[in-house]
């Protein structure tokens, strides 16, 4: 009976640990798609929480404090679009540049605002939205079924997302773009519009991930919460074969990495939790080292173009 | 032809650049720029003592991991990793530090450092290898395994290296002959300073003029170029100046911990290797020129606690700078080659 209470509270934490991964992997499937590799994601998802959390608090309504999540996670993703797409600079450093300064500044407005050793924030909470019906599957009922609105809007932007890129016209622009951008430019394609737009819709969603961490996860905010979460999402698009459906199974798998801690915790297993936290960066790691080559990124990934003005 | 100055012009109108973007900031937020610029220079530079004893000490894992990135981004390698090279170094350089009781300083000294300096390249190491083995990109390799590297000397200081009351999150003291012999007496400002000073000069020499330093710039600006033309075997050059770049970094954390704290504690990088990125790409990626742009982060850092005392500014508040540093070179950059500049572009 206690094994099954762990194992129903290991699977529901794998799901609402692994929607973050999933909202953000998706969205920078898709810009990967097009052609950019966005490190900024991690500002972002940090920039997100914060939006959320102030969000929540001025009006009260969590469901509000995701919209304004997706907003401040846009317009960060927006600074790092004009740089790489508009300036035409390298990728990985912008991108590097934009996560220290949404990890920087997200904890100046928080310690302007609530003060340096950060007054505990109680913020209104996404309240999870139980399926009739689903819900009462065994064990997975619970897990998949009984999770907060992010996590329903995961599981329907994945296949969505998979029919835009694959059986759409737009679809097929966005993944020329990726490949070829001479070849699409020549086709008519506008390849940094498509690159601008994409990047912007990614960070939106890196913006839901964020305010999920702080709405649906905690109902707070600290500094630094995003705790690489971004860095692991672009591992789980690469994991995910840049394909949205994958991208989304090998975001839960991650939560699952991630819930595995608490589980052995409330197992009485104690050797440090530490260990636990570092245990998902491993993970990551080793599926990158095992996985990687079996794996084809976008030809023009993280390429400025046009290609003679870098 | 690019001209010589153009560097450092660079680097100045970014400085210049970044400034007024931080003043916008600053007066957004509420602050009056001035007076929180003042407070901050006055924190840092106001007296002999804060000079010696806080801003030259800040500047010093600055310098370090500073060229590190630098040698890592000029050989092409983008080593995101000196957070997580510098934790491997402090844990490497306290593990040997509590070993070291009863021998000679001379001996005991180097040994840390030496430490410090194997343990860092042994973590840039298995980004290095996931790279050229399995063809895995650094980039996100180097990132986790800053995670991975901070949260296990978390655990050291709370199990194995934990001092023996186990009562604080922190390791013993290491042993006395293992700390740096200070370069004032008097201040706080240890013989790591001189030491990165000299590491700063001999790294600019090899770059400038050794077989070894061409390789690196060579293959920087193209792999193809110096693997068809040049005859370079680049995996070798990438796989050294990923090692070395971590090797560095790795010092940084061992002069830190034999020349300020003594000790490992959680939590005992403000982020310094990432500001390095900031330091090395401020400086173009010149050795000499990380000297000064480790000092100018020294200075920030130094003097941020008493910008938050006397201005009311969130000390948080300098790690925004970097980022506004490292946007504004590029966008310097862009402009040198591109516009303002005649022949700037540098073919």
């Amino acid at each position: 009976m206690a094994e099954g209470l762990v194992l129903a509270s290991f699977l529901e934490a794998a799901v609402r640990l692994g929607v973050p991964l999933a909202l953000a992997g998706l969205g920078e499937t898709l810009s990967e798609r097009a052609g950019v590799i966005n490190i900024g994601l991690e500002g972002s998802i940090i920039a997100g929480a914060l939006g959320g959390a102030l969000g929540a608090l001025a009006t009260g309504s969590a469901a509000a404090g995701v919209v304004y999540g997706a907003a401040a996670g846009l317009l960060v993703a927006a600074v790092f679009a004009l740089f790489v797409v508009v300036l035409n600079t390298d990728q990985i450093i912008t991108g590097t540049a934009v996560t220290l300064g949404g990890l920087g500044f997200t904890a100046v407005v928080y310690q302007a605002r609530f003060g340096v050793t950060g007054t505990a924030l109680t913020l209104p909470t996404l309240e999870a939205w139980a399926l009739p019906g689903l819900v009462d599957l065994p064990w997975i009922g619970p897990a998949f079924f009984g999770q907060a609105p992010t996590a329903y809007f995961a599981y329907l932007l994945a296949p969505l997302l998979w029919w835009f890129l694959f059986r759409t016209e737009w679809g097929l622009e966005v993944r020329a773009a990726g490949e070829d951008p001479d070849a699409a430019a020549a086709a008519g394609v506008r390849v940094r519009t498509l690159r601008f737009v994409t990047t912007i819709v990614a960070g939106a969603l890196a913006g839901v991930a964020g305010a999920h961490l702080a709405l649906a996860h905690t109902g707070t905010f600290s500094e630094g919460m995003s705790a690489g979460k971004g860095f692991i999402a672009i591992a789980v698009v690469v994991l995910g074969r840049w394909n949205p459906l994958g991208v989304l199974l090998a975001a839960l798998l991650f939560g699952a990495a991630s819930a595995l801690q608490f589980a052995l915790q409330t197992l009485g297993l104690d050797i440090g939790y530490q260990l636990f936290l570092a245990f998902p960066y491993v993970l990551t790691l080793a599926a990158l080292a095992g996985w990687v080559g079996r794996a084809r990124a976008p030809a023009a990934l993280a390429l400025p173009w046009p290609r003679g003005e870098h | 032809m690019t001209a010589r100055w153009l560097p450092a012009a660079s680097a100045l109108l970014a400085l210049a650049l970044t400034l007024a973007l931080a003043a916008v900031a600053l007066a957004l937020g509420g602050y009056p720029p001035i007076e929180a610029f003042g407070a901050l220079v006055r924190g840092a530079l106001g007296s002999p003592s804060a000079i010696l004893s806080i801003t030259l000490v800040r500047t010093v894992p600055l310098l370090l991991t500073g060229l590190a990135v630098a040698l890592a981004f000029r050989a092409g390698v983008w080593n995101i990793g000196a957070e997580g090279q510098f934790y491997a170094g402090a844990v490497a350089a306290v593990w040997m530090g509590l070993q070291v009781g009863g021998w000679p300083v001379w001996i005991a000294v180097p040994s840390v450092l030496l430490a410090a300096s194997v343990a860092g390249a042994a973590w840039a190491a298995i980004p290095a290898l996931m790279k050229l083995r399995l063809g895995v990109g650094e980039v996100i390799t180097t990132l986790l395994l800053n995670f991975v590297a901070i949260d296990l000397s978390a655990w050291l200081v709370h199990g194995p290296l934990q001092e023996p009351r186990g009562v604080f999150p922190q390791s013993e003291s290491i042993a006395e002959v293992a700390q740096l012999p200070l370069l004032i007496p008097g201040t706080r400002l240890h013989v790591g300073f001189a030491l990165a000073l000299v590491l700063a000069v001999v790294l600019a020499f090899v770059m400038r003029s050794t077989r070894a330093g061409f390789f690196v710039r060579a293959v920087g600006a193209s792999p193809d170029a110096a693997r068809v033309a040049g005859r370079v075997r680049v995996a070798r050059v990438v796989g050294a100046a990923f090692l070395v770049s971590g090797a560095l970094a790795g010092l940084a954390g061992g002069v830190e911990v034999a020349g300020v704290t003594y000790a490992l504690y959680e939590d005992l990088s403000p982020g310094h290797g990432y500001t390095a990125i900031a330091v090395a790409l401020l400086a173009g990626l010149h050795p000499i020129g990380v000297v000064g742009t480790a000092f100018l982060f020294g200075v920030l850092e130094g003097g941020a606690s008493s910008m938050q005392r006397i201005a009311g500014v969130p000390a948080a508040w300098v790690n925004g700078i970097q980022a506004l540093v490292i946007l504004s070179v590029l966008v310097v950059d862009r402009v040198v080659r591109h516009g303002w500049v005649a022949g700037g572009r540098d073919g």
